[in-house]
This record gives C-alpha cells, sequence and structure tokens, in this order.
C-alpha cells in the first residue's frame, strides 16, 4: 500500500473520525498499528459513514454484513487515486483502490463525485482540461465495470485545491489525484 | 550598466490601504540600461492645507517602474519649482537630470481637482511639452496615471499604459481542513486601491476584461462546478453565461465585444466555441479528442490563438475564422501554452517550458524568434499591457504566488506582491479612455 504514505494533511484531520468508525463498526482489524494504514481509512471514512447510515434501514442483515465487508474493504483503500505528472492513466494502485470502490458500490444506489486535481505545474487552464481527464479516466474505468454512468459526475478542479501547498515532488504527488466523493 | 538610484530604489511601496487584505506593494528588482534621469517635482497645491494625493510621487513611480526612467531623489532636489520662472536649470545639470517635470493641483469647484503640468529638457533648457488632466478629486491617482501617461509617451514615442487597471485573483488558505478565500480584486496598474469585486470559497479563475472595460468575464465554482460569469463593472450585476456538464472555462472577449471565446467539454473533452453574446448561439471551432484550451483573441478580431495538446505536447495554434484553417504556430520546446496577443497583433506572451521550468516567453509572429523573458520556475498567466510595453504574470516567490512584471524587452523587472496570501491570474485591461 504504498500509494497511502503520501496521504496528505487534509486525510490526517479525519484520523479521530477513522478511528470511531473502526471501533463501532468491526472487530476484524488489527493492523492500525501503522499509522499511514490508519490514514487511508481515515479518507474513505466518509464514504463508509455514509454507507454504513444507507444500510442501516436495509432489511437484510446477511446482506447488511456482506455490504459492510465490502465497504470497509474499499474504506481501507482510501478515496484517493494518484497519477503520474502530466498523465491520466491509472496506476495499478489506483486500479485495485477502485475495484474494491466498485464492489462497494455496485449493490448501493450511491451517487458519486469524482473530482480531478492537478500537481501547479503548467498553466491552470491546462490543468483544468488535465484535472477532467484524470476524472473522466477513473470514470471510465467505473463504467466500464458496472457502475452506471449516470451515478457519476466526474469533474476538474485542475490545480486549484491543492493538499500539499509547497512545491517539490512530495507536494506535486499528493495533488495529482481524483477523490471520489459520496454524494449521496 | 545599471542606474545607481534604480538600485537604490530597492522597495517603493504604493499602496493606499483600502482594505489591507488584497493589497500588492512594489518591488522594482531590475531597471532598463541607460535609464532616462527625470526629477519630478512635488506638485504645488493651490489651496489650503495638505493636499490630498501626492500625485507626483505617483507619476513618478509610473516611470520608475516602466524601467526606462530613472528619478532623482527628492532630498536631492536643489528647489522645488511649480512655475516655470522658478526653474533653475544650472540646479538639475549638476544632478544629471536629463528632464525636468513640475506641476500644480488645484481643487475644482464640486469636488474635482486639476493637474497642471510641464515638462523640461535641462540639458536644452527649454519646455518641451506642457499640459493638464482634471477629474474628480477622489480619483487623484487616476489623474497622476494619465500625466505619466502623456510623458511617458512624449518622451517614448509609445502611449503610456498607467492609467489602467488590472484584475487579479488572491487566495487566503482556509487553514486546517477549512475551505480557502478566493477574491477577485480589481486595482489601479500600480496595484494601488484594490476593490474586491467577488469573494467565494470555492475557486475563482481566469478574469477576462470586455474591449471596453466596461464589464468583465470569470470563472467561479460557486455553484460546485466551473461556470462562466459575466459581472459589470459599474453596476456589479452578475450573470452566468454557462452551465454545461464538464469545463466552462477560459472566457475571452472578442475585440468587437459581441463575441466570447469559450471552453466547454460538454461533448466530451475540452473544445474552444464561440458564443454569441446577443442570441447566446454556440459555434464549435475545434473538434477532435485532444485538448483544446486558452483562446486569444488577435487584436484584428479575424483569428484566434488557442493551447491544443494534438500533437501530444500542448503547442500553440491559430484557427482562422473565415478559412477555418487552423496552423501550428510554436516548434520550439516541448510545452507552449496560454497565449496573449499585443494590440500590435505582431509580440505574443505565452508561458514556455524548458528544462522543466515554466517561464515567460515572448513570440515574434513575423520573424518566428522566441525570446524568454523570466527566469523563475513557475512562471504563468502573462498578461500583456495594452500599450504593448510591459507583460504582468503570476510566479511563486517562497510558497507564495505573487505577481510579477517584466517589460517586453527583457530588461526592467519588478514584483507585486501581496501582503497576504497567494495572488494569481493578471489581467491587465484595456486603455480605459479612447484616444
Amino acid at each position: 500500500m504504498k500509494h497511502v504514505s503520501v496521504a496528505g494533511k487534509f486525510v490526517t484531520l479525519l484520523l479521530s473520525a477513522a478511528f470511531l468508525v473502526a471501533c463501532s463498526s468491526s472487530s476484524t482489524k488489527e493492523d492500525e498499528e501503522a499509522a499511514a494504514a490508519a490514514a487511508a481509512a481515515a479518507a474513505a471514512a466518509r464514504a463508509a459513514q455514509e454507507a454504513a447510515a444507507a444500510s442501516a434501514s436495509s432489511s437484510s442483515s446477511a446482506a447488511d454484513a456482506e455490504r459492510m465487508r465490502l465497504m470497509e474493504a474499499a474504506a481501507a483503500y482510501g478515496n484517493v487515486f494518484y497519477f503520474a505528472y502530466d498523465s491520466s492513466l491509472l496506476t495499478p494502485e489506483a486500479i485495485a483502490s477502485l475495484d474494491a470502490h466498485i464492489a462497494a458500490l455496485a449493490g448501493t444506489n450511491s451517487t458519486i463525485r469524482l473530482e480531478g486535481h492537478t500537481d501547479e505545474r503548467g498553466t491552470r487552464e491546462y490543468n483544468l482540461a488535465l484535472g477532467e481527464r484524470r476524472a473522466n479516466s477513473v470514470r471510465d474505468y467505473m463504467v466500464l465495470n458496472g457502475i452506471a454512468n449516470y451515478r457519476i459526475e466526474a469533474i476538474s478542479y485542475g490545480e486549484e485545491r491543492p493538499i500539499g501547498y509547497g512545491s517539490g515532488e512530495s507536494n506535486w504527488a499528493q495533488n495529482r489525484r481524483v477523490e471520489l466523493v459520496v454524494v449521496n | 550598466m545599471k542606474n545607481p538610484a534604480i538600485a537604490l530604489l530597492g522597495m517603493v511601496l504604493l499602496c493606499a490601504a483600502i482594505g489591507a487584505r488584497a493589497d500588492l506593494t512594489i518591488e522594482i528588482t531590475q531597471g532598463s540600461d541607460n535609464p532616462t534621469a527625470i526629477a519630478v517635482v512635488p506638485f504645488a497645491w493651490q489651496a489650503a492645507g495638505a493636499a490630498p494625493e501626492d500625485v507626483a510621487q505617483v507619476i513618478e513611480s509610473d516611470l520608475t517602474r516602466s524601467g526606462q526612467f530613472a528619478p532623482v531623489a527628492r532630498t536631492d532636489m536643489l528647489g522645488l519649482p511649480s512655475t516655470e520662472e522658478e526653474v533653475f536649470y544650472r540646479d538639475w545639470r549638476a544632478l544629471e537630470t536629463e528632464y525636468l517635470l513640475i506641476g500644480k493641483a488645484s481643487p475644482t469647484p464640486n469636488n474635482g481637482m486639476r493637474l497642471d503640468y510641464e515638462l523640461f529638457d535641462v540639458l536644452r533648457q527649454t519646455r518641451v511639452f506642457s499640459g493638464y488632466e482634471s477629474g474628480p478629486a477622489s480619483d487623484g491617482r487616476m489623474l497622476a496615471h494619465r500625466v505619466a501617461d502623456k510623458i511617458y509617451e512624449h518622451l517614448t514615442g509609445v502611449r503610456g499604459a498607467f492609467a489602467t487597471r488590472l484584475l487579479y485573483v488572491s487566495v487566503t488558505r482556509g487553514g486546517a481542513g477549512n475551505k480557502d478565500y478566493y477574491r477577485l480584486t480589481m486595482s489601479d496598474s500600480d496595484g494601488a486601491r484594490p476593490i474586491v469585486l467577488l469573494e467565494s470559497r470555492e475557486p475563482l479563475l481566469a478574469p477576462a476584461w470586455a474591449p471596453d472595460a466596461v464589464q468583465i468575464a470569470y470563472v467561479s465554482f460557486e455553484t460546485g462546478r466551473p461556470a462562466i460569469f459575466r459581472q459589470d463593472l459599474a453596476t456589479g450585476k452578475r450573470e452566468q453565461l454557462t452551465n454545461f456538464k464538464g469545463l466552462n472555462s477560459a472566457p475571452a472577449w472578442s475585440p468587437d465585444g459581441k463575441t466570447m471565446a469559450m471552453v466547454l467539454s460538454k461533448d466530451g473533452n475540452p473544445d474552444i466555441y464561440l458564443m454569441d453574446l446577443a442570441t447566446r448561439q454556440l459555434t464549435n471551432i475545434t473538434n477532435n479528442y485532444a485538448i483544446e484550451t486558452e483562446p486569444a483573441w488577435m487584436p484584428d478580431g479575424k483569428s484566434l490563438l488557442f493551447t491544443s495538446d494534438r500533437g501530444g505536447k500542448p503547442q500553440i495554434y491559430r484557427y482562422d475564422l473565415a478559412s477555418k484553417a487552423t496552423t501550428r504556430i510554436t516548434f520550439e520546446g516541448n510545452y507552449n501554452a496560454r497565449a496573449r496577443v499585443a494590440q500590435d497583433g505582431r509580440n505574443v506572451v505565452l508561458v514556455h517550458q524548458q528544462d522543466g521550468d515554466f517561464h515567460i516567453a515572448v513570440l515574434d509572429l513575423v520573424t518566428n524568434r522566441m525570446v524568454t523573458l523570466t527566469s523563475t520556475a513557475l512562471d504563468e498567466s502573462p498578461s500583456i499591457a495594452p500599450n504593448g510595453s510591459m507583460v504582468l504574470y503570476a510566479t511563486k516567490f517562497g510558497d507564495r504566488g505573487i505577481l510579477a512584471a517584466v517589460s517586453v524587452d527583457g530588461g526592467a523587472k519588478f514584483r507585486l506582491p501581496s501582503r497576504e496570501g497567494d495572488v494569481r491570474e493578471p489581467a491587465w485591461s484595456p486603455f480605459l479612455t479612447a484616444k
């Protein structure tokens, strides 16, 4: 889970929320000692929380348990997919994470937003277009794997919403991303 | 040879303190070779009390910022003449002054102000130019910029562009977990008198002037998606022009003001469209699988430049409206983007990547020669003054986004750092008055 190590400040902010979710809904996870892993879980905590709330009203407890398992598996990957410079190609790490999210979303009617971002290099308008390419690349993969197109909105923020504000690859790597946000 | 006066100038603070947040200061970092020495004597205030504005200081700063003039320090002046009779040429020759500007500032009825000025050639010991500017006293700085424009034009042969305005976006970081504050600000060309036109917690970008300088357009994410808005500067009235799926960005007004070029990705990938502002009818002028963005009109309105990565990397292309033909115009380097064209239709400023760094370069469309103007690493969003003399752009200084300017010949440079937050996306206005 190398991609976890680049999770940024934004992600660690959700750390405490992730612990709450992990403690209340899971007894199988025990490798929380790795701060990075916890941070990754935290990144998807919002998605897991919303999914848990949505599934609370369901009638089948077996299906609930399975759905919960899939949610947690997806949450463990985090909700951020990272990209190489000037690229919108999905990395193997992003694909593994996406597969888990697709499995979790398949059993729901959730609609999602895919928010594409870039690092600060290059012009702002070109980066808006590149961020959209990234979001579309994630969307296309999801659609190809069974998530209905109408459930997905892909938008781009270009370089306008960085996670890491400074220059240099450590910041840039955090910013070249697509964030998956569950809308409802 | 650098003039020591310019080197000594170091830091010139010009800002009026109207809402300290988005104030820009000016730091001159490089002057041209052999600037013309000019003494701008404080204007005599023709009424009781102190003058409401140090107009001579505004004029002096304007001329200095152009890089073409070196001011004579006030502390070196042996007298402060305000009429021709009070001018002793030998005093100014002793200071190696080439030109001398003197003047008077007078109150006029209904809160008006009038600036009378006279320019002298010290070596030839003769008055070479005089005139006046008048308007509301509250606009004293703008009157001073207009005087600077006249002096600049008289001495260089090029119309001055000091009495113009800037648009820019400033961003104050929201801090841990909070969204940032984005502000669209309009200021005088020297960064003074900033007025916040719009404030949002969602990104603002791509401010653009209408050719009449009465309206502006920009991209706002306030709806949760990018959308193009236009706003009337006098009334503040705003109107959302687009709400398409995907990108709605890079608005660029045609020179006749009737059409807006823009980027929409509603059909799958970013393409350039022209919107007839009267009918809202859209015409698609690019259509392929590449990224096409950053449209910029040629001054004659007959063709547009835009950025496309149809060849694999972003390069500048030109689309001719009559023939519908597209031709590539940049060939040097792997990344040339966001072109803006000078009013002469000849100089194109753009972002040019060199050894991994992004610089501002100027491409001469006649000779096809490209010259890199800046040496910092993350330079972007070049905007050219309406007289073609200076290029304003965004760069990074330390970890902060700031605005900087360079003359088109690369000789003069100055920075306009903000006291707070990041500043970016400058857009230099057209001339505000007919010539």
